[in-house]
């Protein structure tokens, strides 16, 4: 290893790089601070080192381990749409299976780009709306916008299938229909499976923030409790969402391993 | 090379098993969060009202979101800047290469998983409960959110450096800082920053909705023109969001292929 003499350039762009953070900084509202206290921030941290375990569990179906549950339900439920939904869209948009109509794939990659682009935050809110506040329409926002991000990646890996079993099926007279279900469905099942998995722990985490705005599961009770300045409840909760978060990203990743 | 046995008329019966068991899952899972899609339908007048608006975009109002806009990069410009002043540090005494001390590796590990499971909208909540509403906490979000992100990325990149010079520099009597700074940094600094811009990206789509919970920025006027049923509105400020995404993503992304 050689230490390279710093030239020019390097300066430069530092320099510049500098001169960006320095005028963000600047313009940024410090007026909020106003409001700001140390002893309210000590406050925060005693009720943070002190979690309300009564909370946990008292059979009522509020408390933290069924909201929990109900909220890997809504990630899981979310997923399921997601990926049953995301089949048929990656295969209109695989542009591999459009080759004499390459316009189909075009349509349908744009479809996801358009599902991408809203927040899962806007969903949530519009379900809200459409089926009334609850975990459904949880279900309904990670779903839906699943739709866009697994539609996506879906076309992908079917893109980039081995043609060769394809074509020595096709060789044989096999039809298209026979070709995508022996030779290319057979191929991209353990890395869909792969993706369907990794969005569901992504799907946990938003399933979280999404009680934020009515869509079930831990996120109204934790934002209630914010609110409410309950930090000893928001511990408690804070914690059942890290471990819960923690333990399924270690299943996943035991569940992953086997796939491969 | 796909094999015969990858077809499905081999282990026919554990597919099956698995399917069985996810379809249970399902089942679960729908029930528990009351999941009923006639709802859906029986209000769709809900949806093609909200789509009938949507496509509708109001041009009109993009005067009035530019400002909030660069708020919003500003804001994410000074946290990943402060989240990597941090995080470089803390990610060199979070590796053995680094320390040689097993215990505050592992301790600075835990701490930094913690941090990455926590839903950044959550962490944007209790900042503004803690510091107050205002674009300050936007930013202490997303410096947190980078923190996590980047020490991680920085700590694995150190794992994988050449290790000579750091031998090297022992045998010449240099103490633990001087080989993070003269055998240690130099390797890993074109890789972190590449890291930052990665990080900048991440934090430029997760400003846009952290105004929702009051933390300033574009998701301010997202939050407000959802709550004022102007979805002519909401759709161009999607847009918007979109267009600058993608055009960080493209600089940064650029600036990134020169780094390599």
């Amino acid at each position: 290893m050689i230490k390279e003499k710093s030239n020019i350039k390097t300066i430069l762009a530092v320099v510049v790089a500098l001169a960006i953070v320095i005028y963000s900084a600047i313009g940024i509202d410090y007026s909020g601070l106003s409001t700001f206290s140390t002893a309210m921030a000590k406050d925060v941290f005693v009720g943070l080192l002190k979690p309300d375990w009564s909370f946990v569990y008292d059979g009522s179906g509020e408390d933290l381990l069924s909201l929990l549950l109900l909220t890997i339900e809504i990630a899981f439920l979310g997923t399921c749409i997601g990926v049953i939904l995301a089949f048929p869209v990656s295969l209109l948009s695989a542009r591999k299976l459009w080759n004499s109509l390459p316009i189909v794939s075009k349509i349908g990659k744009i479809f996801c780009d358009i599902l991408r682009a809203v927040p899962e935050l806007v969903y949530a809110i519009i379900f809200v709306k459409v089926v009334g506040p609850g975990p459904f329409a949880g279900a309904l926002a990670i779903g839906v916008h699943q739709i866009g991000m697994l539609g996506k990646l879906f076309a992908e890996e079917m893109e980039n299938t081995d043609d060769k079993v394809a074509e020595s099926m096709n060789s044989v007279g096999a039809g298209f229909w026979q070709t995508l279900f022996y030779a290319r469905f057979p191929q991209v099942m353990p890395l869909y499976s792969s993706l369907a998995l990794n969005y569901f722990e992504i799907a946990v985490r938003s399933a979280v923030t999404l009680g934020l705005v009515g869509a079930g599961g831990i996120g109204a009770p934790l934002v209630f409790a914010i609110q409410a300045r309950n930090w000893s409840t928001v511990s408690i909760i804070l914690l059942g969402v890290i471990i819960t978060v923690f333990l399924i990203d270690i299943m996943a990743g035991i569940i992953r391993k086997r796939l491969r | 090379m796909m094999k015969l046995k990858d077809t499905v008329h081999f282990d026919w019966y554990k597919k099956l098993f698995l399917v069985v068991i996810l379809l249970l899952c399902f089942i679960v899972s729908s029930s528990a969060t009351d999941a009923d899609i006639t709802e859906f339908f029986s209000n769709s007048k809900q949806i093609s009202n909200f789509l009938g608006k949507f496509l509708k975009p109001d041009f009109s109002y993009i005067p009035q979101i530019i400002d909030p806009l660069i708020m919003t990069l500003k804001m994410s410009v000074f946290g990943t800047a402060l989240g990597v002043v941090f995080a470089v540090p803390i990610a060199f005494l979070g590796t053995e290469v680094v320390t040689n001390n097993k215990v505050l590796t592992a301790c600075i590990r835990f701490v930094l998983n913690i941090i990455r499971t926590i839903p950044n909208l959550l962490l944007a909540a209790l900042a503004v409960a803690v510091i107050g509403i205002g674009e300050f906490t936007g930013v202490v979000t997303i410096a947190i959110f980078t923190f996590g992100i980047v020490a991680q990325l920085v700590y694995e990149a150190i794992e994988t450096i050449d290790f000579s010079p750091i031998e090297s520099c022992v045998a010449v009597g240099a103490n633990r800082i001087q080989i993070a700074f003269w055998a240690i940094l130099p390797q890993v600094i074109s890789q972190i920053a590449g890291y930052i811009f990665y990080a900048l990206e991440i934090n430029v789509r997760a400003s846009t909705v952290l105004g929702y919970v009051g933390a300033g920025g574009i998701g301010v006027m997202l939050n407000s023109s959802l709550a004022l049923l102007q979805y002519g509105r909401v759709s161009v400020i999607i847009l918007m969001i979109l267009i600058t995404v993608t055009i960080v993503d493209f600089i940064s992304e650029s600036i990134r292929r020169r780094l390599v």
